[in-house]
């Protein structure tokens, strides 16, 4: 088999490293900046978290990263490391030679991310015959041993189906087999269970640590579940418009949160709060795009907001155990 | 007011139905089905409902279950094939011209996604208004209307001048305050929400769950919640049902289901929910299922969680299972479910 014989990264070397990621969006009223100055990295074998609410960057990060960013956006700042290049820099025809091997994605939507035109059994099998040179039965076959491997019953058979003619779950499955198809280093699912049900939604994430454990993959976890982050990853990443306002590892930041607006979305889950009793609520809601305020983002709904937050922008900075936040005051977080 | 905190504590549950009253809401053996031959679906199949004013039921289940096909049921949009639906003991199916008019103005609607169910060419005060063109007799005075707009708007936390500011203005969970305002126009008894909070961002689905609790504590309404986070169930139910493929499959009230589910479905959907808690690996206490729920038009003989359930026998592949009862910890209904083999 020809696959491209990269020398395995070591484990302590990060298998995906972003650095001061920005996207800039054209919109009719003018160019927005969507991603601005986003950074994490994520080793092999661990999970990350981009944990953030609707429109707050995550696919475009996502997406920036694969190099499959819609042509409205823009990648005009950063670094995107993987294997030790910048794919950013990598011309078109390179990159596209990383999709598979070295990074995949599996998306929210299984219904249009599959060809429905085309039966399945020949779309997993796709990237052994760009990749590796199969021929169209050999990678039939290892189609195959994929939708075997991610739980599909009678998979020789549902090979000749259509997208439609599986349920949200098992297409959902199918993706996830293409993705991990030639056992790329990271694997990036942008929630990959959001639009299906509790009991569904967990044999899902089953498969995927089942699948990084064996493979030993980098995994970017994007979600906006609290819970989901809370027991499936190792560390996260915070956004809010746009940008980082905290990281660390999930069981630091959710027991002492170190940004208001992360303490704010852990307080509003009803999970334990008693009956009866209000919710505390952040007020407001997430700025437009375009009219994200100069100083601290998160400055119109948060409850120590003062006056060098609105003068000054907080930059993400350490505050010690490998965690950091962007908020000028975080220190008065532990003792409120 | 908006995300005001200053709200009473929660009424408490009445028992009502057992004193002699008709409780708000009764819904008996409802029936539902579509399409004909092989072609036919059991979208509820002997669906029973009870809830008193003041009240709130919630509803979880997988998609596909029932929960919104009973929702249209219980607002009349859709005629039951059989059984029985009574709001204080009246059957709204019997009711024609005015009196059924009466009868929809009691029972509203909050749907599910704030950007498809608003006009968007309709201000807030016209969309909040709007019920009042069919209901004339609500607030009949045109100075009146405007009073009360006010008010509504000030009730769900949004301000005054709102009032002309159109959908797109708006951020999401100010347009689901907006669709709240509106249900609550007609002063219902009962209001259905259907996922009310479920396209809304976390920060900002507290601020309706806390509208909608304490409009309750105020003003007494009833709600039928529909969700499928187990979480926001919890919180906002007084008692919870339970349905798979269209059948009730267990029901009770909310601490006595959540602590301690008797059917192996509503025990698997809980354990499979995700939690907060970081120091606990989710599959610990994860109760695996197999499988994909069975299609609607292929519903398994004998318990219709059979294909899924890790305790069946083969007693459950051809009889049906029975209804045990077990007597509620505290006050309120008895805690039920349909299993041969209950936990
Ligand atoms: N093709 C596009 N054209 C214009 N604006 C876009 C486009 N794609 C995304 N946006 C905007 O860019 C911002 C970031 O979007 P992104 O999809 O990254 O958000 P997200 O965090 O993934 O949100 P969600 O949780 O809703 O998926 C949003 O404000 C969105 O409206
Ligand atoms: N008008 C209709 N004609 C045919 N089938 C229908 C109709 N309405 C609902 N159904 C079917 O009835 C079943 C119950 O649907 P319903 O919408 O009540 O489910 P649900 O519990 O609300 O699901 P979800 O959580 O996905 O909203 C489904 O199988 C659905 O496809
Ligand atoms: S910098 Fe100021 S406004 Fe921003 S999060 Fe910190 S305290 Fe709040
Ligand atoms: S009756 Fe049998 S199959 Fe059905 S829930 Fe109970 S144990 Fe499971
Ligand atoms: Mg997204
Ligand atoms: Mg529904």
């Amino acid at each position: 088999m020809t696959t491209t014989s990269a020398p395995a990264p070591s484990d302590t070397a990060p298998a995906l490293d972003v650095e001061g990621l920005c996207v800039d969006l054209s919109t009719p009223s003018g160019t927005v900046r969507a991603v601005n100055g986003v950074s994490f990295s994520v080793r092999r074998g661990r999970t990350l978290a981009l944990l953030g609410e609707s429109g707050c960057g995550k696919s475009m990060t996502a997406l920036s990263v694969v190099g499959l960013l819609d042509p409205a956006a823009s990648v005009t700042g950063g670094a995107v490391r993987v294997r030790g290049k910048d794919t950013l820099r990598l011309s078109p025809a390179e990159r596209r030679k990383l999709a598979g091997p070295v990074l995949s994605i599996v998306f929210q939507d299984a219904l249009t991310a599959l060809n429905p035109v085309q039966p399945v059994g020949r779309q997993i099998g796709e990237p052994f015959r760009i990749h590796r040179g199969l021929s169209r039965r050999q990678a039939e076959e290892k189609a195959i041993e994929l939708m075997t491997r991610v739980g599909i019953p009678e998979p020789r058979q549902r090979a000749k189906s259509y997208p439609h003619q599986f349920s949200g779950g098992m297409r959902q499955r199918l993706l996830i087999a293409m993705a991990v198809a030639l056992d790329p280093d990271v694997l990036i699912a942008d929630e990959p269970t959001t639009a299906l049900d509790v009991t569904v939604q967990a044999q899902i994430m089953r498969l995927l640590r089942d699948l990084q454990d064996e493979r030993h993959m980098a995994v970017v976890l994007i979600t906006h579940d609290l819970a989901v982050v809370a027991q499936r990853a190792d560390d996260v990443v915070v956004m809010y418009a746009g940008t980082v306002v905290e990281q660390g590892a999930v069981h630091d930041v959710f027991t002492s949160p170190r940004h208001p607006y992360t303490r704010g979305l852990l307080d509003s889950v009803p999970e334990d709060a008693e009956r009866g009793r209000p919710l505390p609520a952040v007020p407001g809601s997430p700025p437009e795009l375009s009219a994200v305020p100069p100083g601290c983002v998160f400055q119109a709904r948060c409850p120590l907001v003062r006056e060098r937050c609105v003068r000054e922008r907080p930059s993400l900075r350490s505050t010690g155990d490998g965690r950091s936040a962007a908020c000028h005051f975080s220190e008065e977080l532990d003792r409120a | 007011m908006p995300e005001s905190r200053a709200t009473t504590a929660a009424p408490e549950p009445r028992a009502e139905g057992t004193d002699g009253h008709p409780p708000l809401l009764e819904v008996r053996g409802v029936t539902k089905s579509f399409g004909s031959g092989r072609r036919r679906l059991t979208a509820l199949d002997g669906v029973d409902v009870q809830l008193g004013r003041g009240q709130t039921l919630g509803l979880v289940g997988e998609s596909g279950c029932g929960k919104s096909t009973l929702a249209r049921v219980l607002l009349g949009l859709e005629r039951p094939d059989a059984g029985t639906v009574r709001y204080d003991g009246v059957d709204p199916f019997a009711l024609r011209g005015k009196e059924l008019l009466n009868w929809r103005r009691r029972v509203q609607m909050v749907f599910q996604d704030p950007f498809a169910s608003l006009n968007a060419r309709m201000s807030a005060a016209d969309l909040i208004g709007e019920p009042w063109r069919t209901h004339r007799d609500v607030v009949p005075d045109a100075k009146a209307r405007e009073k009360r707009i006010r008010e509504l708007l000030s009730l769900v936390g949004l301000r005054e001048s709102d009032a002309h500011r159109y959908p797109n203005e708006f951020s999401g969970g100010q347009r689901q305050r907006i669709g709240i305002a509106r249900a609550l126009a007609l002063d219902p008894d009962l209001i259905v929400c259907d996922e009310p909070v479920s396209a809304l961002d976390l920060s900002v689905q507290a601020q309706v769950l806390n509208v909608l609790s304490e409009l309750q504590s105020r003003l007494g309404v009833a709600y039928v919640f529909i969700s499928h986070d187990l979480s926001v169930v919890r919180y906002i139910s007084d008692r919870v049902t339970v349905m798979y493929l269209g059948k009730v499959i267990e029901h009770g009230e909310t601490e006595d289901v959540f602590e301690r589910p008797q059917h192996p479905y509503t025990a698997a959907l809980m354990s499979a929910a995700p939690v907060l808690d970081t120091s606990r690996a989710s599959d610990d206490q994860e109760i695996q299922l197999k499988g994909e729920i069975p299609s609607p038009f292929d519903i398994p003989s004998g318990c219709r969680f059979r294909t899924r359930c890790w305790r069946a026998e083969d007693r459950c592949a051809t009889e049906a299972p029975p209804a045990v009862v077990r007597e509620p910890q505290g006050m309120g209904d008895a805690h039920t479910a349909l299993c041969h083999f209950p936990l």
